[in-house]
């Protein structure tokens, strides 16, 4: 039998394009090399981290903060076998989630690694070294990324570890090296130092989240170290020895003198690299670019016609909201419908905590355009709710055009920015204006007033609570 | 004080309605901005500001004018601080004075469309200044303006084109892939109530003459229509191997209507009469071919021409057909870019179309209609497979062109088609 569209992998990408197409009465295969479905991000990404970042939040407050609400705990105790296991358990509900999705929109999960033979065909080999081959009209490459290392320090899944190795560490370590601030690193590093883990973390550039608006890469960096981290910016690495007990990361400081940092692991956080190994790009014409990610056309399709690609594949935000989108986009055009992604309405989420999300231009980049734009900020503060709930650490940041008053970034550190950031991206789509958003009622006390009277800022500086 | 005067759209025309105005009594506005919008039996356009000021309007929208009255007035002694300013100064002290800033934003606001608003209307190939008014916040298109706009029948300006034509640079490729999701455009729904309302409108001067033309060709020329069938397979086997490099090579994308118009070329060679008029009591035939194309323009439909198409690439037919559908679009064709086709092609296919008769544009004498593409089962070779098929139908003037000659002329266009090989060989 012939499929109407074959994706290789099943993460967010990939099982979302294959809904999509299942509800666009396609007859759709789903291709997975892993045990489990759902990709990096529900089985070793954005679900266990989370799992494990609330969990060890709701232990800090036990150990810090219950107090100054008038709770008592008593001796605290952390079982770390419960705390990994009830992530496990969360993991394995959403994995079984996909599974019954798949069943229900009557796609055909295939087990095994898929290799392109030619334009329709695709040979898939299972863990029992048995092969299979379908063919399939359109086909969809969405086999994600693998976390990358550098080429003097590879990762060794012992004491060099990946966030893959670091969701499922044994015990909480004593000290934890993490190379790498940005999204991965600061968030497992919050964990861990959350759990009483030393944590290091070793950044090349200036900022924490460096591709963020700096305001959140400062704002953060303070929460980090009032947390307890050591945050090493501007520094590079050039060694790091996993021969000893300990891990050993040398580092050039700024100054020019090296630091030498110990870990019982080091975290290796320096981004991740498209995968595509054994896929049988050399059978078709997909090409890529020097870093390995497949090339494709607006259309996200690739040189050889009818296979597309998308999600951290194709390069770009790595995000599982990003390759949905892209996932939905390529299968609608399939059926012959004109979808559009606006690129520069996908959100960026920090999940540490406070929480950082941004969407929209950063003020830097602005800047560098010659943009005309204006800023209102607005702290959390001054925010009733915030301080009703012991949360009154954070910004929201708007960032508007000088003449049209039209939203063109927001920014947010602070308690729940993940959720808020939602009305921002809808301001975004919806081309809002500082104004409108300030015309807009929100409910009072909520943490959302902050972006209203953000807005307010941006429009004419007339923020009532500040 | 600037007087705006209501211009010529072409020769001949004597008369015009100004339809709509798209700034306000007392608006400043900008030099360039876009101030009224004409609409005469021959095309429509609009009019712009020559200068800054304030505008005054004489003529209210919907009023028939001659050509030359005065329109409006602009100020031009008036500043922008005169009016609510139009740009924003975020000065606390006139915070009080109703936002300055949702003026601006409105103005600009209109051109926005949301997000399912945005693909309705690009799947329907509109845009956002075929919605009379946005009704979102602002004045932002919205999903029901969009949908409105999208199943509005679009009419035919100019040529009195038989059945709906879009442009085709992208081909109606799309549709075929999408045959098991993709479903026609739906027709606009008017509200019944339940009680006996009858509603009036005044037919536009376009409508008007649209109709009066119709109904002359009918009276005037020996209509009929001749049918044949298409096996498109090698055709959009051809497209698919070749439309990236053609598209790498030329910047231009490969669809199906620059083989249509290289057959139809091909073909009138062989078939004089099928490209003639008739003037008087002579026939008058062209060794060329200027081959009417009709495209969407926000206003309805156009045709323009491709001048010496017989002379033309592929890649320029493509090319050529790019930029008409562009200024099309724009509202930037003018009367002399529309006017003086030898011969028309126009698809009804992209509006799901299985089968029609077109109407002829005179003075030309014939006239063809392309269809949808459908997989159909059809017998080869004593075998029943299923096959991309298309109809196509050409109706002509049977005072000039016999039956032999249309029937042959679609069967050799319909042999081109099938087998493009024969349009490089030329057999």
């Amino acid at each position: 039998m012939k499929y109407d569209l074959a994706v290789i992998g099943s993460g967010p990408g990939g099982y979302v394009a294959a809904i999509r197409a299942a509800q666009l009465k396609m007859k759709v295969a789903i291709i997975e090399r892993y045990p489990t479905l759902g990709g990096t991000c529900l089985n070793v990404g954005c679900i266990p981290s989370k799992a494990l970042l609330d969990s060890s939040e709701h232990y800090l407050q036990a150990a810090k903060h219950f107090g100054e609400h008038g709770i008592g705990t008593g001796a605290l105790k952390l079982d770390w076998e419960i705390m990994r296991g009830r992530k496990d358990k969360v993991v394995d509900d959403n994995v079984k989630g996909i599974a019954f999705l798949m069943k229900k929109n009557k796609i055909d999960v295939h087990a095994g690694h898929a290799t392109l033979l030619g334009s329709e065909a695709i040979r898939i080999v299972g863990a029992d070294g048995k092969s299979t081959e379908i063919t399939s009209t359109s086909v969809i490459i969405a086999t994600g990324s693998k976390p990358a290392d550098l080429p003097f320090a590879k990762i060794d899944k012992v004491k060099l570890i990946s966030s893959t190795e670091a969701l499922a560490l044994k015990s909480v370590p004593k000290e934890l090296v993490i190379i790498g601030a940005g999204v991965i690193g600061c968030e497992l590093g919050s964990v861990y130092a959350r759990l009483g883990t030393k944590v290091r973390i070793v950044e090349y550039l200036n900022s924490a989240i460096p591709t963020m608006d700096a305001t959140m890469g400062k704002e953060l960096g303070k929460s980090l170290k009032a947390l307890g981290i050591e945050l090493y910016l501007g520094h590079k690495v050039k060694a790091v020895d996993t021969k000893g007990k300990k891990v050993k990361v040398v580092a050039t400081a700024p100054g020019g003198e090296d630091v030498e940092l110990s870990g019982d692991y080091c975290m290796m956080a320096v981004g991740r690299r498209p995968y595509t190994d054994n896929l049988g790009l050399e059978n078709v014409k997909v090409s890529t670019d020097p870093r390995g990610f497949i090339k494709v056309n607006e259309h996200l399709e690739t040189a050889h016609p009818g296979i597309y690609a998308i999600g951290d594949v194709i390069g770009g935000a790595m995000l599982a909201h990003k390759a949905e989108e892209e996932g939905v986009f390529v299968v609608e055009r399939l059926a012959g419908q004109k979808p559009h992604i606006n690129y520069r309405a996908i959100p960026w989420v920090v999940y540490t905590w406070p929480e950082v999300a941004g969407v929209g231009y950063t003020e830097e980049e602005l800047k560098q355009s010659n943009r005309a734009y204006k800023v209102g900020s607005f702290p959390y503060r001054a925010l009733g709710r915030a301080r009703a709930a012991n949360e009154s650490e954070g910004v929201v940041k708007v960032l508007a055009d000088k003449d049209t008053d039209e939203i063109l970034g927001v920014h947010m550190f602070g308690a729940r920015a993940a959720d808020m950031i939602a009305e921002a991206v809808v301001a975004l789509e919806y081309r809002a204006s500082a104004e409108d958003i300030a015309r807009i009622s929100h409910a009072h006390p909520t943490f959302t007033e902050a972006l209203k009277e953000a807005c307010l800022a941006a429009t004419e500086n007339r923020a009532l609570h500040l | 004080m600037l007087e705006v005067k209501v211009p010529s759209p072409g020769e001949s025309v004597s008369e015009v309605t100004i339809s709509n105005w798209l700034r306000a009594d007392g608006d400043f506005v900008n030099m360039n901005d876009e101030l009224f919008e004409i609409e005469s039996e021959k095309a429509t356009l609009s009019v712009s500001a020559e200068s800054s000021g304030v505008l005054k309007i004489l003529i209210p929208a919907g009023t028939t004018v001659k050509v030359g009255a005065l329109a409006c007035t602009i100020d031009t002694a008036a500043s922008a601080g005169t009016v609510p300013p139009a740009k924003v100064e975020p000065s606390p002290a006139k915070a009080e004075q109703k936002g300055a800033a949702s003026a601006v934003v409105t103005a600009t606001a209109q051109k926005i469309a949301s997000p399912a608003a945005d693909k309705i209307l690009r799947e329907a190939g509109r845009s956002t200044s075929d919605v009379a008014k946005g009704s979102g916040k602002g004045g932002r298109v919205t999903k029901e303006g969009a949908l409105k706009a999208a199943n509005t029948p679009q009419v035919a300006a100019i040529a009195p084109a038989p059945v709906p034509a879009a442009a085709l640079a992208n081909g109606p490729v799309a549709q075929i892939k999408a045959a098991p999701a993709h479903m026609p455009p739906q027709v606009a729904k008017v509200a019944y109530t339940g009680e006996r309302i009858e509603r009036r409108e005044k037919m536009s001067p376009l409508r008007l003459k649209v109709a009066e033309r119709l109904v002359s060709v009918r009276q005037t020329t020996a209509m009929l229509t001749t049918f044949n069938e298409i096996d498109m397979s090698n055709l959009m086997q051809v497209r698919k191997e070749y439309k990236d490099k053609f598209e790498q090579q030329h910047s231009v994308r490969l669809g199906f209507m620059s083989f249509f118009t290289k057959a139809v070329t091909e073909s009138l060679k062989y078939f004089p009469a099928v490209n003639a008029s008739i003037e008087g009591d002579e026939v008058v035939y062209h060794d060329y071919v200027d081959m009417g194309i009709a495209v969407q323009a926000p206003k309805g439909l156009v045709v323009p021409v491709l001048r010496n198409a017989e002379s033309m690439t592929l890649a320029q037919v493509e090319m050529e057909i790019e930029r008409l559908a562009a200024r099309a679009r724009n509202n930037q064709l003018t009367i002399d870019e529309m006017t003086g086709g030898t011969y028309t092609i126009s698809n009804g296919g992209v509006f799901g179309s299985l089968m029609s008769t077109p109407i002829l544009n005179p003075p030309q004498s014939a006239i063809l209609g392309m269809h949808k593409i459908e997989e159909r089962p059809i017998a080869v070779n004593g075998q029943v497979v299923i096959r991309p098929m298309m109809y196509v139908a050409m109706s002509y003037d049977h005072r000039i062109i016999d039956g032999r000659e249309s029937v042959g002329f679609l069967v050799r266009v319909k042999e081109y088609l099938e087998n493009p090989v024969r349009l490089l060989l030329q057999v």
